[in-house]
């Protein structure tokens, strides 16, 4: 186990930034923490740096117990947000930096420098000043120049924060690459839940200073604990719905909600990938029209306009969209696959309900 | 039409352009009074000095300059402003830094004080260590009977050009700390810098200019200050006289030619105001030059860009 978390909070004066958190980090693990921004991550991060101190709790770096332990003997690499790189040093003098300090030989930290030079793919700029390198390039010498005195772990604050969409794309990948060579323990913060997604082993997920789920992307994602994960990773389809007569409604959809006292309102939510979309308008229960489709490359988003002036986001395949011979404002109708009950922020969902029947007559099981 | 339509155009382009700027008239209006207050209160005057230096010829001016009294004042003025100037370095640096870097209660209290120094007269600056210091004063008893003098003596008058200097460099410093903000200390915290290694290495390196600025602004106020030095001295000539207070005693002295070495000095001290100016404007254009290499950002280089790079080098 290479980091530990127990009952860690964080406190500035009355604001509670970090609350009660727990968690571990394995050895070699690449590990995102999300959440919006004010959601404690970046607090998290810079407390297991010992750039700040918990106000309760303890943190463990491999078994070591840490809180006591200052910044500069805690053997962490730190890449910042804005990279701090020390732009009155050329990229070579950044890079050697940590080095120096540690009293290294002169031939072993030209060596050492070479060959992060050669690994971040930033031979031939060892001369040049931060200020005459691009977005991408900081951003390296900012990793190399943290990884340069072989810390035991690796962290960085929103990576790719500062650096332009197409170049974000290729950080990541080339982030994932380096993570698998070096097999360093690596923590990253982002607000950006495809990022971490899509980089991370496993998903820590903050909000308001708690820790509201700690996971694989598939599991966060297939299997979201509370409302607020649910949202926060993908995107959701949220229907406020009210019980009358055993069945839950909204618009002209209905949920049966057999043991639910009449007037009580509930929360249904479900992923656009539930929704089922046929060119046939009687095939499924719901008639509607198909409003909008917008190209996300392989992936399209759907959205349906049910009669009560509902609409409903869905996504498919490019394959899938052309074998059933959609198009914009054709008349559809549509199936709910399966769907979750929501019961507020941080609370427990309900387990998937899926629906039985493809016909028009029944509608899912119970609520 | 098409000159018509060309006609149209070119009046239109004439009259947005005078929407946003002032006729001829108002411009050089302004340009030539400001110009002929430059002239008339600055360049006059300072040509004035040198000319009145010189006027006697420069063996005249020569030996205004290597009379022992004259000799006196620069090594005295030289002396106040080498403990000063070091001083008000380190106040500078340290006020500068808790200001840029720590937060504190009290903040906004201490960047008033360091500009006090600005706001009280040099008089009554000077005045103020005569009360605390002189024979009459708070501290005098208890110094008279340690037989320390500070009043009339170099220890006031350190004292004095101190204060007066006192805001400088930390004005200078604070910005610029500010700007740098403190993630580059932090950076090399986390590389295991300590406290100390962290402010040789990343911290007076980044603000080097605006220091420097500030040295040199400190300095040149340092070895000009008149009124509050001319409180706290004895002002014997040959002692206790800087050159400030040599320069008003020559001027007000009868004899004829002392006029010429009032000048004469009084002409060093505006070189020191030319050098500090060239020194000033350079600092400058190093700082603005800093700052915008540091704003200009490098594009991306792009694929294409790569794969020819490779090919120009198989």
């Amino acid at each position: 186990m290479s980091i530990e978390l127990r009952n860690v909070s964080k406190q500035f004066g009355e604001v509670v930034a970090v609350n009660d958190v727990s968690f571990t980090v394995k050895e070699g693990e690449l590990l995102g923490l999300l959440g919006p921004s004010g959601g404690g991550k970046t607090t998290v991060l810079r407390m297991i740096a010992g750039l700040e101190v918990p106000t309760t709790g303890d943190i463990f770096i491999r078994g070591q117990r840490v809180n006591d332990i200052s910044v500069q003997y805690r053997n962490i690499g730190f890449v910042f947000q804005n990279y701090a790189l020390f732009k009155n040093m050329n990229v070579f003098k950044n890079i050697a930096f940590g080095l120096k300090i540690k009293k290294w030989r002169k031939p072993d930290i030209r060596e050492r420098v070479a060959e992060l030079l050669e690994l971040l793919d930033l031979v031939g700029l060892e001369k040049r000043f931060p200020h005459q390198l691009s977005g991408g390039q900081r951003q390296r010498v900012a990793i190399a120049r943290a990884l340069a005195p072989k810390p035991s772990v690796l962290l960085l604050d929103e990576p790719f924060g500062a650096v332009d969409a197409k170049i974000r794309q290729e950080l990541r990948e080339w982030l994932v690459r380096l993570h698998s060579d070096l097999n360093v323990t690596t923590l990253f913060v982002t607000h950006d839940q495809e990022e971490a997604m899509e980089v991370s082993n496993r998903i820590v997920i903050f909000s308001r200073g708690n820790l509201e789920q700690i996971g694989t992307p598939r599991e966060v994602y297939e299997e979201p604990t509370n409302e607020f994960v649910a949202r926060f990773i993908g995107v959701m389809n949220v229907l406020d719905v009210e019980v009358r007569g055993g069945i839950a409604r909204v618009g002209e959809l209905e949920f049966p909600a057999p043991d639910r006292p009449d007037g009580q309102k509930l929360r249904i939510g479900f992923r656009p990938f539930a929704v089922q979309i046929s060119p046939d308008p009687s095939q499924y229960r719901y008639p509607g029209i198909l409003r909008h489709t917008f190209f996300l490359g392989i992936m399209l988003r759907i959205e349906v306009e049910l009669p009560s002036g509902l609409y409903l986001r869905a996504r498919m395949t490019k394959e899938e969209y052309a074998q059933l011979g959609l198009h914009d404002g054709q008349k559809v109708s549509i199936l709910i696959r399966s769907y979750r009950i929501l019961r507020g922020e941080g609370e427990p969902l309900s387990p998937e309900i899926v629906a039985t029947d493809q016909g028009p007559a029944t509608f899912g099981a119970g609520i | 039409m098409q000159t018509e339509t060309q006609i149209f155009r070119r009046a239109t382009h004439k009259k947005s352009q005078r929407a946003t700027e002032e006729s001829h008239f108002v411009r050089w209006f302004l340009i030539w009074i400001a110009l002929a207050f430059v002239v008339v209160f600055l360049l006059l005057p300072l040509i004035n000095v040198f000319w009145q230096g010189l006027n006697h010829g420069l063996k005249a001016y020569a030996n205004a300059l290597i009379d022992p009294d004259t000799r006196s004042a620069i090594r005295l003025t030289l002396t106040i402003a080498g403990i000063s100037v070091p001083l008000n370095l380190l106040f500078g640096l340290a006020a500068g830094w808790a200001i840029a870097k720590f937060n504190f209660k009290g903040k906004p209290i201490l960047v008033t004080l360091i500009d006090l120094p600005f706001a009280v007269s040099p008089v009554v600056a000077g005045l103020m260590f005569v009360v605390l210091f002189g024979s009459q004063g708070f501290f005098g008893p208890w110094l008279a009977e340690r037989d320390v003098q500070i009043i009339f003596a170099l220890p006031g008058m350190v004292l004095a050009t101190t204060f007066v200097t006192f805001p400088f460099v930390a004005r200078e410093l604070i910005p610029v700390m500010q700007a740098t903000g403190t993630e580059q200390e932090q950076a090399a915290l986390t590389l295991g810098a300590g406290g100390w290694k962290t402010f040789w290495l990343v911290t007076l390196p980044s603000v080097r200019w605006g220091l420097l600025y500030g040295i040199i602004l400190c300095n040149a106020r340092a070895m000009g200050e008149f009124g509050a030095v001319s409180v706290v001295s004895a002002r014997i000539t040959g002692q206790s006289d800087t050159m400030p207070l040599h320069v008003d005693k020559l001027y007000h002295s009868p004899a004829a030619a002392s006029m010429t070495a009032a000048f004469a000095v009084a002409s060093l001290l505006a070189l020191l105001a030319l050098l500090t100016l060239v020194v000033k404007t350079f600092l400058e254009w190093r700082q603005q030059r800093e700052y915008e290499l540091a704003q200009r950002s490098v594009p991306e280089p792009t694929l294409v860009a790569r794969s020819l790079h490779q090919r120009g080098s198989q």
